[in-house]
């Protein structure tokens, strides 16, 4: 076989391996604990076996449950207001006449940059202060609090593309403010709204930092729960909750590419 | 009926008065088109009249109703946007039934309405389509469609055609008087360009910095141009300063200098009566002017002059040439009409004779300034003419 080695040709085999390597270093770990949640032994160490007990004993345990219904409430709940509230203050950001916009503008920002133990500490320390006990409360304030930055600016992102000039259309067509809102603006700001939510209820999921400095005893989510097994060196079950959530994960991937689908 | 009566309508943005005082009155089912150059107010004048701007002064009636407080979702007023503003989220069908279910019509009125407007507009077999799989020209007839769904008294159109390539351009221009003659209500039409403007228009108000600087029908801009703006923007034409030196009952004799002491005497049919001694600008259609190597014959009511060509420019259906006299450059287009070939082709720096009639030399009450177009300098007869000698010099 002759080599034929063009620029273009070398960029594209180039190419191929970055991107097979990407690939493999990304996903050969999770691949390994899925294989393993099926795995017929106490620690991962060797392959003994087929089984699917420990996805029994995930379902059997009732600590599991309780964190998983938590982390499901929170992260609805702080998708849901982080959402509603984002998109309030985007909208009023939009208004060029409001004085304080740049300033409000920065405090949005910052929360992106905080490390997330600053975050944690600082509203445990907050909480602490004001005397709320920690607990569902705290933690869903916590949640709402991370979110909302991102929400806002990833609504604030779609609006700035908006063209004006559609409201005026529909306004000239005999649109009232409300029916504007309701029939163009709002359909046309829902991409950016589905995708701000997404970003919250994945973040709220995820969080492990934040929630572990404002729950507190007795409130545990799934990521308090799966660290505080593993600490127990229980990771067998852990292999299985993982893999859970991968599925269900995967799941809202392929309902948010079609959702955005719909709504394009 | 309708008509629209705008009375001292001014708009300023901050210290800058982007239109002044306009007072205009346009008839229910006219055409009527604002044309003038580029920042000179018309969208600023068009977006009050839609509701987008209110007024600083003045007011806007139509029929006897005053609509000039009126926010725009209560005006009986459309407008085809610049750029369309086709909502991007609805089909073709459900951006033309938008104000119809805005209004909450029942669903089968909808229907009907809408395949009937997309006929008139012939995009009833697109009505599935989105914006974004459209093209320029359709998106055009969509945007009109949607607007004159509502019957509408007023249609509002900014520079419609400014966004299409020249043959659809001249095509859409067609086919919105076709849409205009169905109809029957009032167009609002703006542009800049004087070609639009005068072939679809019933009447036109040229605009210039915010202000109406003349309106009438597009012959009668063409043919009478009240200032040297109008006569200068539309069209082609020689300005020629000059002064008053004698009123007769039916004629003018002018004096212009065209050269340290050489006068050239014109003469003008008139329609105002100035005082002899008055200045004012002379405006010369290069069409209206006949050019010829031999002298013709003498006749009362005919202005001769004497020059010698300077720049020659085949144009296909004519040909333009410059003509020196004295220090003025003078244009002339001369169409080739085998009829008139009688003599050899004229050619450059020969002697020739310009003629045209008395009624030609059009009268402008107004002396040429720094700031006019056709500056305060009297070498040259238009500014154009400058860049046209460059370009001879260039070729000999
Ligand atoms: N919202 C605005 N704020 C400030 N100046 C404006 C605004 N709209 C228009 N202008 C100014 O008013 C003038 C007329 O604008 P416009 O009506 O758009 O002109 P045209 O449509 O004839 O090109 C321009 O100089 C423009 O810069
Ligand atoms: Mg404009």
């Amino acid at each position: 076989m002759k080599l034929n080695l063009s620029p273009a040709k070398l960029y594209k085999s180039l190419n191929l391996t970055i991107f097979t390597a990407v690939i493999v270093f990304l996903y050969i770990p999770i691949l390994i604990l899925v294989i393993f949640s099926f795995n017929d032994a106490k620690i991962i160490t060797s392959w003994k076996g087929f089984t699917f007990k420990y996805y029994q004993l995930l379902l059997q345990n009732t600590d599991i449950k309780y964190a998983f219904q938590n982390t499901i409430l929170i992260a609805v709940l702080s998708t849901l207001l982080s959402t509603v509230l984002g998109v309030l203050t985007a909208l009023g950001l939009e208004n060029k006449a409001f004085k304080g916009r740049k300033g409000i503008q920065l405090l949005i920002y910052i929360p992106l940059v905080i490390p997330d133990i600053l975050m944690g500490v600082s509203l445990a320390l907050l909480f602490n202060f004001v005397r709320i006990n920690t607990g569902m409360f705290t933690v869903l304030i916590a949640h709402i609090t991370f979110c909302i930055s991102y929400t806002i600016i990833v609504i604030q992102s779609r609006l700035e593309g908006f063209d004006h000039s559609l409201v005026e259309a529909a306004m000239d067509l005999g649109a009232k403010p409300a029916q504007v809102f309701w029939k163009v603006k709002f359909p046309l700001m829902m991409p950016g709204i589905v995708a701000a939510a997404l970003l919250a209820f994945t973040l709220s999921i995820d969080d492990f930092i934040i929630t572990f400095f404002t729950s507190g005893r007795g409130f545990d989510t799934l990521p308090i729960y799966v660290e505080g097994t593993i600490r127990r060196g229980a990771i067998t079950t852990i292999n299985s909750l993982s893999t859970l959530m991968i599925t269900f994960t995967l799941f809202l991937v392929v309902v948010s590419k079609r959702i955005r689908k719909i709504i394009l | 009926m309708s008509d629209i009566r705008l009375e001292n309508l001014s708009k300023d943005f901050g210290s800058f008065r982007a239109v002044e005082n306009v007072n205009l009155e346009i008839k229910s089912g006219e055409l009527f088109s604002f044309l003038g150059p580029s920042g000179c107010g018309k969208t600023t004048l068009l977006r009050m009249l839609a509701g987008f701007e209110i007024p600083n002064t003045g007011k806007i009636q139509i029929g006897n109703k005053d609509i000039t407080q009126l926010p725009a979702y209560r005006r009986q007023v459309n407008t085809i946007f610049q750029n369309y503003s086709l909502f991007p989220h609805m089909s073709v069908f459900d951006n033309v039934a938008f104000p119809l279910k805005i209004r909450k019509q029942p669903a089968s009125t909808i229907k009907s309405s809408v395949l009937e407007m997309l006929s008139l507009v012939k995009m009833e077999d697109q009505h599935a389509k989105y914006p974004d799989q459209l093209s320029g020209g359709q998106k055009q007839r969509v945007a009109i469609a949607r607007a004159l769904i509502n019957k509408p008294e007023v249609l509002l159109l900014d520079e419609p055609l400014a966004a299409l390539d020249l043959k659809l351009r001249q095509h859409m221009l067609i086919e919105l008087m076709n849409i205009h003659d169905l109809v029957g209500i009032t167009f609002i039409y703006v542009t800049h360009d004087q070609g639009e403007a005068m072939s679809i228009s019933d009447r036109v108000a040229v605009m210039n910095q915010g202000k109406i600087i003349q309106s009438g029908p597009p012959d009668d801009i063409y043919e009478r141009p009240s200032s040297i703006f109008s006569a200068y923007f539309i069209g082609e034409t020689n300005l020629i300063s000059g002064t008053v030196s004698q009123v007769h009952d039916d004629y003018i004799e002018l004096k212009c200098q065209i050269d340290k002491d050489e006068f050239l005497e014109l003469d003008s049919t008139m329609h105002f009566t100035p005082l002899p001694g008055k200045e004012l600008t002379m405006s010369l259609r290069p069409e209206k002017i006949a050019i010829s190597r031999s002298k013709p014959r003498t006749q009362d009511d005919i202005n001769f002059v004497r020059g010698t060509i300077e720049d020659i420019l085949y144009l296909g259906t004519h040909t333009q040439y410059i003509v020196r006299v004295g220090k003025l450059r003078i244009r002339v287009f001369s169409q080739h009409k085998r009829v008139y070939f009688d003599e050899k082709a004229l050619d450059w720096e020969e002697p020739v004779w310009l003629f045209w009639h008395d009624s030609d030399t059009w009268l402008i009450d107004e002396v040429a300034s720094d700031t006019s177009p056709s500056g305060s300098d009297l070498e040259i007869a238009s500014p154009y003419s400058r860049a046209v000698k460059k370009l001879g010099n260039q070729r000999i």
